[in-house]
């Protein structure tokens, strides 16, 4: 039993040494970096730290992600709700095909969609919005999230909408006072997996935005090209870039097991 | 059984329009720049098939794709055992458990970038901790920059860092959901480990773990950010995967044409790989 118990924990061991060192780095002063190798920081300071949230290009790199990553979810899980329902319940013509169809768009190489994302969304004047990257991560959110909570709704037995019906109950009725709370977990999955995706895309929020909506993750890359090499301040931002998804995973930590199933065990 | 209701399609609807105009638009543009020529001031001109004959026929792509299933290959191959494996030997209840799964999903929810800049700090020759214990405390010389092997063994270690944890809550996912009555049923035939495993863990696995493949083969195929901003292709061009080459081409040399034509065949390999993935995964779940 003990000996089983080690593959874990090397496993976490092996995934904590990066993060470890983005950290320790993170409170490091740039030249006790530039001198050499130290295990830990020998000087702690925060001021890599009280950069980041004294320059408004900076925090608002991070209010700029969590404002498009929040609406990217709520929208993404609202209309994935009725149409999870479609396919879960009923059978239409092209039902199939249109799944399969919608699942493609989930492999769609995001390299692909980068030039001509952007010449749409400057188009339709959307360019540099929240809104224009919300929008875009649907392209492969809203696929994703339509698979999780079907697999959730077919795990509903009919009788439960049927029994519902008889009772007399509206089908807007039905859905938001019995159904939604009987998949309520399944909500809190497909949102997990919205904000994850959303929150670590980097190219197509890149290409979307240039000054208003700018993420966090590309304020970081134009910092490690222009300002040199100021490792402990792309230590620290990244740092700061964990925390949001550190929380969310806090809060799901007992969906996770069954989550990551897709509700399909 | 399910209802035939042909306004179900309402319900679809938002999402439908949704995707569309996510999908169908871009990939208009796309056919339309993959059979013109363009010298810029917006004039085009047509161009038939032939970007098509010049991507499918170029060395470039050809090696392009060629590290690119090489990379997706080993991916699968090493993060699909060892997170198997590594499902196997979590506990099952107990205080561990959140704390297993909490720290394992962690690295999942970092931006891509950042991953990559993570493992740019952690494995610079002289002061990444990586890089240090390498060169200076094994003796092992090390640096990603100017050694291709090197840049290769750190994108694939970097990519089992990243993403092993998603096979390993799958399987695991599976694994919680058998009842205790079949290890029972186990015990009392004395079936051995190897057995228990192949018949009564695999197969409950199997749905699960068809989803984590096809996740990881879908995402690994359309790998861009992480190695990018590690590697940045290099040294040489001797870990420019197939997305890192079409940005290049798209952005870089602004060569609309052959870009857009590469990007339909990319689509087209991607779709094709995992349309047998998905039959795959059907046909096991009407079997059951």
């Amino acid at each position: 039993m003990r000996l089983k118990s080690l593959l874990p924990a090397a496993y976490i061991l092996f995934l904590m040494l990066p993060i470890y060192w983005l950290v320790a780095m993170s409170f490091k002063t740039t030249n006790e970096i530039l001198a050499g190798f130290s295990l830990f920081p020998q000087t702690w300071t925060l001021a890599n730290y009280i950069e980041i949230f004294t320059d408004p290009t900076w925090y608002w790199g991070y209010i700029n992600s969590i404002i498009y990553v929040t609406l990217n979810t709520v929208i993404s899980v609202t209309v994935s709700l009725p149409a999870a329902y479609a396919f879960s319940r009923y059978t239409f013509v092209g039902d199939k095909h249109l799944f399969f169809w919608l699942l493609t768009n989930r492999m769609a190489p995001a390299a692909v969609f980068a030039l001509p994302f952007f010449q749409l969304y400057s188009a339709v004047g959307l360019f540099d919005t929240h809104v224009a990257v919300a929008l875009a991560h649907c392209l492969f959110n809203v696929p994703l999230a339509v698979w999780i909570l079907e697999g959730f709704m077919s795990g509903v037995p009919k009788e439960l909408d049927e029994t519902a019906y008889v009772d007399g109950y509206s089908f807007p009725r039905f859905f938001v006072t019995i159904f939604l709370p009987a998949i309520k977990s399944g909500v809190g999955v497909a949102a997990f997996f919205c904000f994850m995706f959303s929150w670590v895309e980097l190219l197509l929020a890149k290409t979307l935005t240039a000054v208003e909506a700018k993420p966090i993750a590309a304020v970081m890359t134009r910092t490690a090209s222009s300002a040199g090499y100021e490792l402990g301040l792309l230590a620290a931002a990244g740092t700061l870039t964990i925390i949001p998804g550190a929380i969310v995973i806090y809060f799901v930590r007992n969906y996770i097991a069954k989550g990551f199933a897709l509700g399909r065990v | 059984m399910k209802t035939q209701y042909q306004r179900a399609w309402l319900f679809v609807t938002p999402v439908l329009l949704l995707v569309a105009f996510n999908a169908l638009i871009p990939m208009m543009t796309v056919v339309n720049y993959s059979v013109q020529e363009t010298f810029g001031d917006n004039l085009f001109f047509w161009q038939g098939l032939d970007w098509f004959e010049q991507v499918l026929r170029s060395e470039r792509f050809h090696n392009a794709l060629g590290r690119q299933f090489l990379f997706t290959f080993l991916i699968l191959i090493i993060e699909v055992p060892l997170g198997v494996a590594i499902a196997l030997a979590m506990p099952r209840k107990g205080f561990w458990v959140p704390v297993c799964l909490v720290t394992m999903a962690l690295p999942m929810l970092i931006p891509w970038n950042v991953v990559g800049a993570m493992w740019n700090i952690f494995t610079l020759p002289d002061i990444g901790l990586l890089g240090y214990l390498m060169n200076h405390t094994l003796g092992i010389p090390y640096d990603m920059t100017q050694d291709p092997v090197a840049a290769w063994v750190t994108i694939i270690v970097m990519d089992v860092w990243h993403w092993t944890s998603l096979v390993v809550l799958l399987a695991y996912a599976g694994l919680v959901s058998i009842p205790y009555a079949y290890y029972q049923a186990a015990e009392i035939d004395a079936a051995s480990n190897w057995a228990v495993f192949r018949y009564i863990q695999l197969p409950k696995m199997k749905t699960v773990l068809t989803i984590a493949i096809l996740l990881r083969f879908m995402d690994s195929f359309n790998i861009y950010t992480e190695p990018f901003v590690l590697t940045g292709g290099g040294p040489g061009n001797s870990t420019t995967l197939l997305s890192i080459d079409l940005v290049k081409i798209a952005l870089g040399q602004f060569d609309l044409g052959p870009a857009a034509a590469m990007s339909l065949i990319y689509f087209a390999i991607t779709l094709l790989a995992s349309w047998l993935f998905y039959t795959l995964m059907t046909k096991n779940d009407n079997k059951s």
